[in-house]
């Protein structure tokens, strides 16, 4: 398994290649692969010897850039933002919704592993707010109704 | 005068973003071919002449940062595009990375040429990933059509693009921020001096210019310097993007001319903004950003122009308008805005981390009703520090919006101290749901 | 801005003008004219974060503050230092940082010594108008040497840079954004699972009381009030020459025999000498080279004096331990010998002896502390006291140190040669190596006993020196970064050299992470001087003609490099590469 998940990340190191500026993508490749939406320790160890960055500055990276996350997260990201704009249109009710809907706080995972809830800062698409992202994507011009949908075809997919 | 124009935005949704052929057959890679044949003086001549002012934010004379790396005698330089849009409100450099990322390109291209550069980056945010892989497309597509690599049309100029993503740091929209982050390093701002014309990326001379910059290289080249200025005011050429949301019917990207169109037809005109939904009243209006400014209706009547906005106190930033209506309370907006600061910090320099949260507290004590009038004197004080004391732009604007508000909304602080905000009193019945 | 160091610039500072060369500092530019600007994160030694923003001046070409630790004069109209504007900022820089800090001074271990609540003292600062946001975090205590106290950190950076630039040992670092912005190792781990060699640097940056060593001292004053203990103490090369600052002498001044007084008026039985030790040391690992040069196997030899850069070499470079000197280190033949040798002549039970270290360093804490240095049946050194500690505790005796009388040490283990006291400078154990391997390799006494082309500040010193026809290529490097650059060369076999010194610390061990607080490269270069007058005012300048130590081969030893010289004087070494 340890094999399995090394391969895994050498495999995304050779596609990207080991250049440097290439490192934020290679992390975020790296976190998408987890399943679990995070960056390990042994994941870390493993970029940091392979691209010559010291495990500490590597750390600094890990905590500094919101996207990524050194502690194991769910399946989904749902990211609400937040920012001045998508709070004019109402956020925080569709915070207050999901927040119902999967019976989580944000910060907090849910028992099934399947969903993290967020705040995320601004993403612009304050044209379509409030705006949620769930891994690359964004659902903007939110009602309860829209969520509920997302939610289930993202449940039912996983086990079609 | 038509309030809206399409000069920049003039393929947007009219061919498919990453056809070379498409971009070619609408004038594409033209202004390149111009610039060919001429020499590098001449095209930083036209860029002066058109006085297009820096879109990132701070709106620097592109013209000017353009001469000065010119006459830096020390190779290889690099070229980077700033494409990690973070301000709030912001949704401009989205639109011409996703539909027509080879005018960025071509824009970063002519600057290659003109530098003897041979390594453009566009450091483009984490969150558009999806815009990643159009934007990837389009320079493999200009690559297999003999625009970037080697050679370029039969030229012994050769020039490639590189894609960095960003993975969430607002930070890292200031540009030495954003070189340290293709450096593989934290994006935290860098000491200057030195400055980034002379040690830049990979500590060489380094050109950073802004998507919509960039973008509008191609054009001035094309129509001319002098043209370019026309679509402006005296001192700021061309036309800008401006982006619309909040409390305001059509919510959206829009170019304009930066002459003859005021505040007021931004968020009224059916053409724009369409007025505020549900008959409301406007109450302030936020310009260019969080950093930006906060407007009331008194300045409503000012052109939307770096002049006009700059002698109300107000300035155009990145083009974000969000429009609050009255049903906002103004320190919790405020309180938003300082929450994304203290989000956003890069948390180095003592101004700005220990101040944002200071703020923040102060904030809430105006909401809570326990504010008093040294409450206020301090706020004063800590918004002079950050400004004044802060290591870069970040901090130096955190609290241009409450500048703007303690002097423009003085009563609605004074009100909070009393206890008597009416708007306040409705949203706390909907729950205060904000945390980080 | 072309900046030509060449060329000069003259500005007015408070409408003084004052001439310096261009890319000056605004910082010092007001030093000329006797003007001191605050500041916490700026260190002369380290690079320019910039971080505090205490520095803040104003000048006529900008509308924002200016920091003057990184600003230079050539882009300033006329500066301004201590305007009201200047003062209400700084002022306010200050109170946002107490907020945000522990208001614990009377607890601190850097009461008194630290350079925030001089700030603050200095600004009046009696209230602050800032509510409190400080939160408490757990101290990092997992390690004999050191303490990580981050509920106190400011973020200045000094001990990143410190650790990072200057070691290049990446044991800390910076973490997370804004008020979550701090210093850590990589994953929060304790210092003990990091790259940390315990060499101190982080220490001697330190502004204010986040990092320390482990206070040891209330050890040393319960063995000194414990009658059945014998209880002797030596002390390393470099205090002598650092410890008279703590007590108002001039920096670097040579203070041995104040020393040596107050140690005894402290109540150890016998006040000894590592510069003792340091002799044996040479003959040891000069025997040592002696027959790796015979044999060509392992070279180049590296020296083992310096326990950070052991530390540093077992975690870096598994793969170089047979090049590295099996010599223990001074401080730690001491305590073989003292708790044998001596203990046995003076028919003192092994048991009842209590062997104190005074030393620059903290990183001796944690090699007093190792399973293999307990060569006499028990721990050879029990408990390691830096400068500061024996600062501390002749401050706490009430001692006058500069009403003191000089003193001698005691014998046999006190007297040393003056090559045991340049042990405490960068290229000194070189020196006094090459002072005694010539001996024993040309059979001749070197013309000259001063070997100038291994003294001095650099990081990397390079020589080749002429044993009467024989030339030895040596190396010496001091700061692990520097060497790392040998180590690397070595590893990639493009180091030809038979001889490697190496100190872990910048200067060696006169600006070990032990010494006096403030330490800078100027004053490192005062101890350098002191240590090299001591032994140029030495009767006795090689180490092989101390008579103690042939007096210890003599009665007990038998031979360099002997049977019982092994058991007592030499070590091995472990691969921590984990």
């Amino acid at each position: 398994m340890a094999n399995q998940f090394e391969m895994q990340i050498t495999k995304i190191l050779d596609e990207q290649g080991r250049d440097q500026q290439k490192l934020l993508s290679i992390l975020l490749d790296i976190q998408k692969a987890s399943g679990k939406n995070y960056i390990s320790e042994e994941a870390a160890e493993i970029v940091s010897r392979e691209m010559g960055i010291p495990l500490v500055k590597l750390y600094d990276i890990l905590t500094f850039y919101a996207m990524l996350e050194t502690k194991p997260r769910g399946r989904f990201l749902i990211e609400v933002c937040n920012n001045a704009p998508c709070y004019v249109s109402k956020s925080d009710r569709i915070a207050q919704f999901l927040r119902q809907e999967l019976g989580i706080n944000f910060g907090q995972t849910t028992a099934d592993g399947l969903f993290t809830l967020q705040y995320m800062p601004c993403v612009g698409a304050c044209d379509i707010g409030p705006v949620i992202k769930i891994g690359d994507r964004v659902y903007g011009n939110l009602t309860e109704e829209k969520i509920r949908k997302i939610l289930s075809d993202l449940t039912n997919n996983l086990e079609g | 005068m038509p309030k809206t124009m399409s000069v920049l935005t003039a393929r947007c949704g009219r061919i498919r973003p990453d056809s070379v052929k498409e971009y070619v057959a609408t004038g594409g890679f033209e202004a390149f071919r111009k610039a060919l044949a001429m020499e590098p003086m001449e095209i930083i001549n036209e860029v002066m002449d058109a006085k297009l002012l820096g879109r990132g934010g701070a709106s620097y004379p592109a013209g000017k940062k353009w001469k000065q790396l010119y006459e830096i005698p020390t190779f290889p330089k690099y070229i980077v595009c700033n494409a990690d849009e973070g301000e709030p409100g912001t949704f401009k450099d989205k639109v011409l990375l996703e539909k027509d990322p080879l005018l960025v390109i071509e824009g970063m291209l002519i600057a290659g040429y003109v530098f003897d550069s041979h390594d453009g980056y566009i450091y483009i945010r984490g969150e558009y990933r999806e815009i990643q892989r159009i934007f990837q497309a389009a320079i493999a597509n200009a690559e297999s059509a003999g625009f970037l690599g080697d050679n370029i049309c039969g030229t012994d100029f050769s020039f490639r693009v590189h894609i960095v993503s960003g993975a969430g740091a607002y930070i890292c929209g200031e540009n030495s921020g954003l070189l340290n982050s293709i450096e593989a390093k934290t994006g935290r701002p860098r000491v200057k001096p030195p400055h980034l014309a002379e040690v830049g990326l990979f500590s060489m001379p380094t050109l950073v210019n802004n998507v919509e910059s960039f973008a509008g290289i191609p054009v001035i080249l094309s129509m001319g310097g002098k043209q370019f200025l026309e679509l402006g005011s005296e001192n700021s050429g061309g036309t800008k993007l401006i982006c619309l949301s909040g409390n305001v019917n059509n919510r959206g990207t829009y170019e304009i001319p930066m002459h003859g169109v005021t505040l007021r037809d931004i968020i009224y005109d059916p053409e724009l903004g369409g007025g505020i939904p549900d008959g409301k009243e406007l109450k302030f209006f936020h310009l260019g950003g969080q950093s930006g400014p906060i407007g009331f209706p008194h300045q409503l009547d000012t052109v939307y122009s770096h002049d006009a906005l700059k002698k109300v106190g107000l300035s155009v930033g990145s083009g974000a308008v969000v429009v609050l209506d009255e049903s906002v309370c103004i320190i919790d907006y405020l309180k938003k805005v300082a929450d994304f600061f203290i989000h956003e910090s890069c948390g180095k320099c003592v101004p700005c981390r220990e101040g944002n949260r200071q703020i923040r507290l102060i904030l809430q004590k105006f909401s809570d009703g326990v504010a008093t009038m040294q409450d206020f004197e301090r706020l004063e004080r800590l918004s002079l520090t950050m400004a004044m004391a802060s290591s870069c732009g970040l901090g130096q604007a955190a609290t241009t919006a409450l500048d703007s508000c303690l002097i423009h909304a003085r009563e609605e602080f004074i009100a909070h101290i009393n206890g008597v905000c009416p708007v306040c009193f409705n949203s706390r019945k909907n729950g205060d749901t904000y945390a980080y | 801005m072309h900046i030509d160091p060449n060329k000069m610039v003259t500005v007015k500072i408070d409408g003084i003008p004052v001439t310096v060369p261009s890319g000056t500092t605004i910082m010092e530019a007001a030093k000329k004219i006797g003007i001191k600007i605050p500041s916490l994160c700026h260190h002369p030694d380290l690079t320019v974060r910039a971080f505090c923003r205490v520095c803040v001046v104003e000048d006529t070409w900008s509308r924002r503050l200016k920091t003057a630790c990184n600003n230079i004069v050539d882009e300033c109209g006329d500066i301004f230092t201590n305007t009201e504007g200047i003062r209400r900022a700084r002022r306010t820089i200050l109170e946002l940082l107490l907020a945000n800090h522990p208001q614990d001074c009377l607890h601190c271990e850097r009461n008194r010594k630290c350079e925030l609540q001089t700030l603050a003292e200095e600004f009046g600062i009696r209230k602050n108008a800032f509510d409190p946001v400080y939160r408490p975090v757990p101290k990092d205590l997992s390690n004999p040497a050191m303490v990580r106290d981050m509920s106190k950190c400011i973020r200045c950076g000094r001990c990143v840079d410190a650790c990072q630039a200057v070691q290049g040992v990446n044991a800390i670092g910076y973490a997370g954004r804004s008020t979550g912005f701090k210093i850590t190792t990589a994953f929060e781990k304790p210092l003990s699972e990091s790259p940390c060699v315990y060499c101190g640097q982080c220490i001697a940056a330190c502004p204010v009381g986040a990092l320390y060593e482990k206070d040891d001292t209330q050890k040393v004053w319960d063995a000194l009030s414990n009658k059945d203990l014998h209880v002797v103490v030596q002390t390393a090369p470099a205090v002598r020459v650092a410890i008279g600052e703590e007590f108002g002498m001039e920096k670097g001044a040579i203070a041995t025999g104040k020393m040596v007084a107050a140690l005894r008026r402290l109540g150890f039985d016998k006040v000894f000498d590592t510069n003792f030790s340091a002799d044996l040391t040479i003959v040891e690992e000069g025997n040592e080279l002696f027959s790796r040069l015979k044999s060509g196997k392992n070279l180049p030899m590296i020296t083992s004096c310096s326990p950070g850069w052991v530390n540093y070499v077992e975690k870096n470079y598994p793969d170089l331990l047979d090049h590295v000197s099996s010599c223990k280190s001074p401080q730690q033949m001491f305590g073989a010998v003292a708790k044998t040798y001596y203990a046995d002549k003076m028919e003192i039970p092994r048991e009842k002896m209590f062997v104190v270290s005074i030393m620059p360093c903290v990183a001796k804490k944690y090699e007093a502390q190792r399973p293999e240095m307990n060569s006499s049946g028990y721990q050879d050194v029990d408990v390691v006291l830096t400068t500061r500690e024996l600062a501390k505790m002749i401050r706490l005796a009430g001692i006058q140190f500069g009403a003191l009388p000089e003193e001698e040490f005691d014998s046999p283990l006190g007297l040393a040669s003056g090559a045991g006291a340049i042990f405490g400078t960068s290229g000194g154990v070189m020196e006094a190596a090459v002072r005694t391997v010539y001996e024993i390799v040309t059979g001749k006494e070197p013309q000259s006993l001063d070997f100038n082309e291994l003294r001095g500040h650099e990081g990397i010193k390079e020589a080749s020196l002429d044993l009467d026809g024989t030339t030895v290529k040596v190396a010496v490097a001091n700061g692990l970064s520097n060497a790392k650059i040998l180590m690397d060369k070595v590893r990639a076999g493009e180091a030809d050299y038979q001889f490697i010194e190496i100190m872990c610390c910048p200067g060696g061990c006169v600006g070990g992470g032990g010494q006096p607080f403030r330490t800078t490269a100027a004053i490192r270069s005062n101890r350098m001087t002191g240590l090299y007058k001591v032994d140029k005012d030495s009767k006795i300048r090689q180490s092989h003609k101390n008579p103690e130590i042939l007096a210890l081969y003599d009665e007990f030893l038998g031979e360099p490099n002997g049977h019982l010289a092994h058991e007592l004087l030499h070590t091995h070494y472990t691969d921590r590469s984990h």
